[in-house]
Order: C-alpha cells, then structure tokens, then sequence
C-alpha cells in the first residue's frame, strides 16, 4: 500500500521522473483554467444568464462574504489568492470520486507547497498593508522575549496547516483501502461520500485559516480606527 | 529474538499505543466544543453562521493533533526507516 501518489511512477526519463501528483496536479489546473476560461467568454448582464455563470457568480460572492466576515476588511486584496486556494483544494479533492483519480492533495509535497505560499503570503499582506517597520515590531509584542515564540508560532503553523490537510486526505484513501479488505461491495461508498464531505471542509478550513493568518498580520495596526467603522458599517447592513 | 522481529514488534506496538491515546484527548476536546457550541446555537440562533464557522475552525486545530498522530502510525506502518534499514542490512548479509 503506498501513502502517498509521490510514489506512482509514470514516465521516467532520465533524472525526471513523472509522478501521479505532478500529473493531477495538471489536469485539475487545467479543468480549472478551460472550465472558467469556457464560462467566462459568454458573461453577460441579462436577466436569464448560463448555468457556469451562475455557479461561479455563486462561489465569488460566497467566498467574498466568508473573507469579509473573518477578516472584517474589504476582501478584494485577498480574493484572488485565498479564492484560489480553496477552489484548488476544494476540486481536487471532489475529483476523488473519479476512478482511477489520486487526489494531489494526498500528497505531502502538494500540501507543504500549498502552506509556503500562505507563509510567505502573510508576510507580504502584512508588509504592504502596514509597512516594513511596523510589521516586524508586531513579532517583538507584548515584549522583545516573546520574539522565538513568535517565530516558532510562525512555523509550526505552517507545518500543521500542510500536515493537517496531507493527513485528512491521506486518511481517507488509507482507510478506504483497508475497509475494501474486510467489506468490500457496500462499506467503501459510505467512507466514500464521507470524504467528499471532508475534503469540502477541509478546502474550507485550509482557505479560512490562511485568511485567518493574513488578518492577523494586516490588523494590529488600525484595530481602533477600523473595527470602530466596521462596526458602524454592520448596523447599517442589519438596519 | 532477532533485530527484524524486535523491530517489527516495536513498530506495531508504538502504532498501535500513539493512535490509540492520541485519539482520547482531541475527542474530548472536539466533544465538548460541539456541545458548548450547540447550546450557544440554542441560546442564540441568530448567531448560528458566525458559531458554526468558528465551530469548524477551532474542530480542525483541535483535530491537528489526532492527525499528528494518525501520520506518525501511518509512517510507522508503511514508511519506517528503521524497518527498511534492517530489512536492507539482512538481504545485504
């Protein structure tokens, strides 16, 4: 049993290897990239508008909302990136139920990868947002002895953002490969359908906790001004 | 016994014990977060989307834990080094 897709070899050619993760990785890009270049050649404001349409107004705005809620900012400078993540995650982790599909997700270089981006991603929101010095102070709060905490924070973070996802995922194939040893017509399709719910949400908690992480770099700075404003803005909404 | 048999027994057996504890505490954990936040949703269900965001954030850093310990099992079953190393150096003999 192999727990990981890293270890299925396709094609060898010479030092390059490629691998089944390499290749999915590919293909659910490239569902990506042809599904919303397909869908969005024909956008149009009509009253009755396509199906694709409809579906990715749906995600847009529900993902800009949820980022909106978490982060309590406008959620423009974080769609793209954030939206990504989930989209990505969330798709390659539905294909599961195509046969003969591993999920790239299941493997611990797609995971590890995913979490730099968010690593080197929170920085730079932080950086841009509130500027070189003011960023770095944050690590030296709420005082200069906290600095090796905050850093080690900052690092084991990243570990378990890729672990947690890698062993979620890793999980359901391994344990769907065992129960097909002991009962194998009825009992898979039930841990089946259980892990699409848990590659949904685990698309979702990957996405909301990198969102999560960027808005804790961003705010320090303008709590007082901002929150007060929210705050405003939100009783107005209800009103 | 023999270094493959000690080895084995070992991995087995330090699997089966890390899966096995690791699995209590983020299960209490988890059980009493759901309970808490389902008598928050009863006490305020005009709060229940921000609750069960919340809800499912905080399960999955409680859950982290479990997840450690279910790779380490797995890295002991499939993947030990240990394993491969002695099995490695008694073909070699």
């Amino acid at each position: 049993m192999t727990i990981s897709p890293d270890g299925i070899i396709l094609l060898q050619w010479h030092d390059l290897a490629l691998n089944a993760t390499i290749l999915w990785t590919w293909i659910v890009m490239a569902v990506l990239v042809v599904g919303s270049w397909l869908v969005t050649r024909h956008f149009t404001t009509d009253v009755t508008i396509s199906r694709g349409q409809q579906l990715l107004e749906v995600l847009v705005t529900s993902m800009r909302d949820q980022i909106h809620d978490v982060s309590r900012q406008r959620a423009g400078p974080y769609l793209p990136f954030v939206g990504t993540l989930f989209v990505f995650i969330a798709v390659s982790n539905v294909l599961a139920i195509v046969p003969g599909y591993y999920p790239p997700t299941a493997s611990l270089s797609t995971t590890a990868a995913l979490a730099l981006c968010v690593f080197i991603a929170v920085p730079l929101f932080g950086i841009s947002h509130q500027g070189l010095r003011s960023y770095f102070t944050q690590y030296l709060r709420p005082t200069w002895f906290m600095l090796p905490f905050n850093i080690f924070g900052e690092l084991s973070r990243t570990l378990a953002l890729a672990v947690r996802l890698y062993g979620n995922m890793m999980s359901g194939t391994v344990i769907a490969g065992i129960l097909l040893s002991i009962a194998p017509l009825f009992f898979p399709i039930v841990m089946q359908t259980l892990g699409l719910l848990i590659g949904l949400i685990q698309a979702y908690i990957f996405a909301i906790l990198a969102m999560v992480y960027i808005a804790s770099a961003t705010r320090a700075q303008n709590t007082d001004v901002t929150s007060s404003s929210n705050e405003l803005n939100v009783e107005d909404n209800h009103g | 016994m023999d270094n493959v048999g000690l080895i084995g027994m070992a991995s087995i057996l330090a699997a089966a014990l890390c899966i096995g504890i690791g699995a209590i505490g983020p299960a209490i954990g988890e059980g009493r977060a759901v309970a808490q936040a389902l008598s928050s949703i009863a006490q305020q269900p005009d709060e229940t989307a921000t609750i069960t965001r919340t809800l499912f954030v905080g399960l999955a850093m409680v859950e982290s834990t479990a997840i450690y310990c279910f790779v380490v099992t797995m890295i002991l079953i499939f993947a030990n080094p240990f394993w491969n190393y002695v099995v490695a150096q008694s073909a070699g003999q």
